[in-house]
């Protein structure tokens, strides 16, 4: 089962057996994933067939055409982009049954128990305290993490925990997957710049996580974290938006449509910042290009880069584009969104939020550090924290 | 709004990384800093036997020529390959302007005319040396210069300013009011100018009662050289990155090996961050300068924007690349010897040469529908004061 053809066949045969105007969503859903559809490049039985990933594209147009119901990859990102990808790199089978079909037709939403107050950037510095209870076979976990989107919505976390405190940082930690309406845990939002709570402050008191939710060997955590963390940053270049897609969509409408607002000095910065857009966007087509050709390239680490400069850019001259409606705000009520939708609010809510593209999933310094490093292959800078017990770690 | 076209290619194949190895295997034997820093001063910057092997043994000469018509039948692609690897080495040879430039405006001739196509054949082949008699400003989109006529004896007169690699040339390809013609070296006066950039010599063009063989008439001359301005404008996007390309993996290799403070200066984060986001930027670049490449390549409707795209990123890149070569070399950058130099002179003036980023960022706006504002509404008209 390899050609586009015979993907098309079985994409037919799905849709025959399962006509989407007749079939209710999660249904449809799960039919998908048991047909291998969900994610082709995952194995057989996982919801794949095994194919290479670029096959997914001719599964997705064929099943959008017949007006199949999507899984709303927004709502679920955190489980389908870092979740997923890690439980398959580290799960056992077991695990791997249990998890990814709930995870991919979104029945389970995740969210991600990593960052802490006192561990952020230097994240394997984290203190959260995961203690085996021999006799229960179940960890006891306390501690508390923070800025953790949708922990309001989610079932399930993915959890890094300190196993021991006597080894140097990175290999004290433990990773886990924990049940987010197990006793002990508790969710308080946190308010943020927008008005709204899209993430929260989690406590974890006494929390029994069963030895079987463990996901990598003990005292392995920090390598299956890193995957996650590797997941998150790539996921966000593989995306295809057509040209004008983003951004920059609002603010080149907004300048066609009010000829009173054009000024020259807008005009050269627009023009600036539409060139960039361009490029950023031909930049994660040659990126995808090579993954689909099996060379991939380095520049995916830079695509989140880009995009967090230039959404904080465009939103900005967005704002001071409107004239007088950009001193308004649509609203400030403190809500708990589902999503992060940027199209669909106001200039002020994207230049707020945008502030956000920098600091999440690893901040624009901390990624300029890993390209340094990583990609240029610039020497680290001197460090002491690297053999010193974490116990003993300045704090 | 042009949409963009699918599918599009922006990767390179493997006939493409054949070309560029045999170019920069030639390049490394022939033209190494020391070579090129040794020549640029002397009065013959060009280096004429590594344009020979270039445009004769590789056939770089003919690659957008069409194989009956003498060429190698590749395409823009190809060619922006070996502009990659000639703004790596900044390499001393009339590619640019022969190869590319003087090709397009004689394929937007009609190559069933009996002269265009035996000129084509000898530029194809390498035979002969023939560059257009335009400013190396000279922008698509912008207007045509008119300083030269054809007088009444079928001889041209007048001047042009700031052709580049006039020097080299056999055969200048020249725009006059009634067409276009092909005029031998020895039929005009060269005047050398001193040019910022010492890897493409500049000249001044005199043709006083010069005798040329005519081409086309003038509305087919004046579409060959606005194609040909638009085809050197999108390639002109990969000598930029392949300029910087360079300046990048030098500046990254000397920050590994300088050590002050007992570090590496690479280690400092002040630089990584400044040499990470270099490394965005070129590799921004590339995708930029490959899209242009292929648009030209694959004649897609939206190649004028593309292009357009091309030029208003790469040129700030290449000269961005420059100088950061330059400053974190520090004292050894300054040098004459260092070929630092070199690249920034080049990539100075590239960001000049077939129109400016703010020239190409107009472009955008025309194609993309961005309009300038007009006359402010709120303004009153300014009436005469009493
Ligand atoms: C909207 C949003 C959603 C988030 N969602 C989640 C989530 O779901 N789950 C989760 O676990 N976390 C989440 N985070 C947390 C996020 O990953 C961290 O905020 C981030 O890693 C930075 O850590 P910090 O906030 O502790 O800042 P710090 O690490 O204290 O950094 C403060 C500043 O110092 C800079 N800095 C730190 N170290 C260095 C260094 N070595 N070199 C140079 N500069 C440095 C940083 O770049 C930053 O500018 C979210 C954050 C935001 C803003």
């Amino acid at each position: 089962m390899t050609t586009a053809d015979e993907l098309r066949l079985h994409v037919a045969e799905l849709l025959a057996a399962h006509p989407p105007a007749d079939t209710p969503r999660d249904d449809f859903l799960r039919a998908r994933f048991d047909a291998g559809l969900a994610w082709v490049h995952y194995p057989e039985g996982l919801g794949g067939l095994g194919v290479p990933r670029s096959l997914q594209a001719l599964v997705d147009s064929a099943l959008e055409a017949a007006g199949a119901p999507d899984n709303d990859p927004r709502r679920i990102g955190i489980g389908l982009g870092m979740a997923a990808p890690t439980i398959l790199a580290y799960g056992t089978e077991e695990q791997k049954r249990r998890f990814l079909r709930p995870l991919w037709v979104g029945e389970e939403v995740w969210c991600q128990l990593f960052s802490e107050p006192g561990a952020g950037s230097d994240l394997a510095a984290l203190g959260t305290r995961a203690v085996l209870d021999e006799a229960a076979g179940e960890w006891v976990v306390d501690g508390q993490k923070v800025w953790t989107s949708s922990a309001h919505t989610a079932r399930w976390a993915i959890l890094i925990a300190r196993t021991d405190p006597d080894l140097p940082k990175h290999q004290g930690i433990t990773y886990f997957l924990c049940d987010m309406h197990a006793p002990g845990v508790e969710v308080r939002p946190l308010r943020q710049i927008t008005g709204e709570a899209e993430f929260n402050e989690v406590f974890l008191t006494g929390v029994r996580i069963p030895d079987g939710h463990r996901l990598g060997a003990v005292g392995q955590g920090w390598a299956v974290a890193r995957t996650t963390l590797m997941n998150e940053r790539v996921s966000i270049g593989g995306m295809r938006i057509p040209r004008e897609g983003g951004m920059i969509a609002p603010v080149a409408a907004t300048w066609r449509e009010r000829p009173d607002l054009r000024t020259h000095d807008l005009h050269h910065r627009l023009l600036e910042l539409w060139v960039e857009a361009e490029v950023a966007r031909l930049t994660g087509e040659r990126l995808r290009q090579q993954l689909v050709a099996g060379q991939p390239g380095p520049e995916g680490s830079g695509m989140k880069l880009t995009f967090a400069r230039l959404n904080q850019e465009i939103s900005a001259l967005e704002v001071e584009l409107l004239g007088e409606e950009g001193l308004l705000y649509e609203d400030w009520t403190m809500r708990r969104p589902e999503i992060v939708d940027f199209t669909g609010r106001d200039a002020g809510y994207r230049y707020l939020r945008a502030k956000g593209n920098s600091i999440e999933g690893g901040t624009s310094e901390i990624l300029l550090n890993i390209v340094a490093e990583r990609v240029l292959g610039l020497p680290a800078e001197p460090r002491d924290d690297k053999d010193l017990a974490w116990k003993d770690l300045a704090r | 709004m042009t949409s963009p076209r699918a599918p599009f290619d922006l990767l390179y194949s493997e006939t493409e990384e054949e070309l560029r190895s045999a170019v920069r295997s030639l390049l490394a034997d022939r033209c190494d800093p020391a070579s090129i820093l040794a020549r640029v001063e002397t009065d013959h910057p060009h280096d004429p036997r590594t344009w020979q092997t270039l445009a004769a043994g590789i056939g770089a000469a003919g690659l957008l020529v069409p194989e009956k018509l003498g060429g190698q039948g590749a395409s823009h692609r190809e060619a922006a390959v070996v502009l990659e690897e000639l703004g790596r080495a900044v390499a001393p040879v009339p590619y640019l302007t022969a190869g590319v430039l003087a090709a397009e405006i004689l394929l937007g001739c009609d190559p069933s005319s009996d002269a265009v196509s035996a000129l084509l054949r000898q530029v194809a082949s390498g035979e002969r040396l023939c560059v257009p008699a335009v400013p190396l400003t000279l922008a698509p989109g912008a207007p045509l210069p008119t300083g030269v006529r054809a007088t009444g004896a079928g001889t041209l007169t007048g001047s042009v300013t700031s052709v580049a690699d006039a020097a080299a040339a056999d055969v200048l390809l020249v725009l006059a009011d009634t067409g276009l013609y092909a005029v031998p070296a020895t039929e005009v006066t060269l005047t050398p100018l001193v040019p910022l950039d010492l890897t493409r010599p500049l000249a001044g063009v005199t043709l006083d009662g010069a005798a040329g063989t005519r081409l086309a008439d003038a509305a087919t001359a004046r579409a060959a050289v606005a194609g040909a301005l638009l085809s050197g404008a999108g390639l002109l996007a990969s000598e930029q990155l392949g300029l910087a390309q360079w300046c990048l993996t030098e500046t990254v290799a000397h920050v590994r090996g300088r050590h002050q403070f007992n570090r590496p200066i690479g280690s400092f984060q002040a630089l990584k961050h400044r040499l990470a986001r270099l490394w965005l930027d070129v590799a921004s670049a590339r995708a930029a300068a490959r899209a242009a490449a292929d648009a030209l390549a694959t004649g897609a409707p939206d190649t004028p924007l593309t292009v357009a795209v091309a030029q208003a990123y790469c040129s700030g890149v290449a000269v961005r690349a420059a100088e950061e070569c330059v400053q974190l070399h520090g004292g050894i950058g300054m040098t004459w010897e260092h070929p630092a130099h070199l690249y920034l002179k080049r990539a100075k003036a590239d960001s000049l040469a077939l129109g400016t980023a703010g020239h190409h960022r107009g472009l955008v706006a025309e194609f993309a529908e961005l309009p300038a504002p007009g006359p402010h509404p709120r303004t009153p008209a300014a009436g005469p004061t009493p």
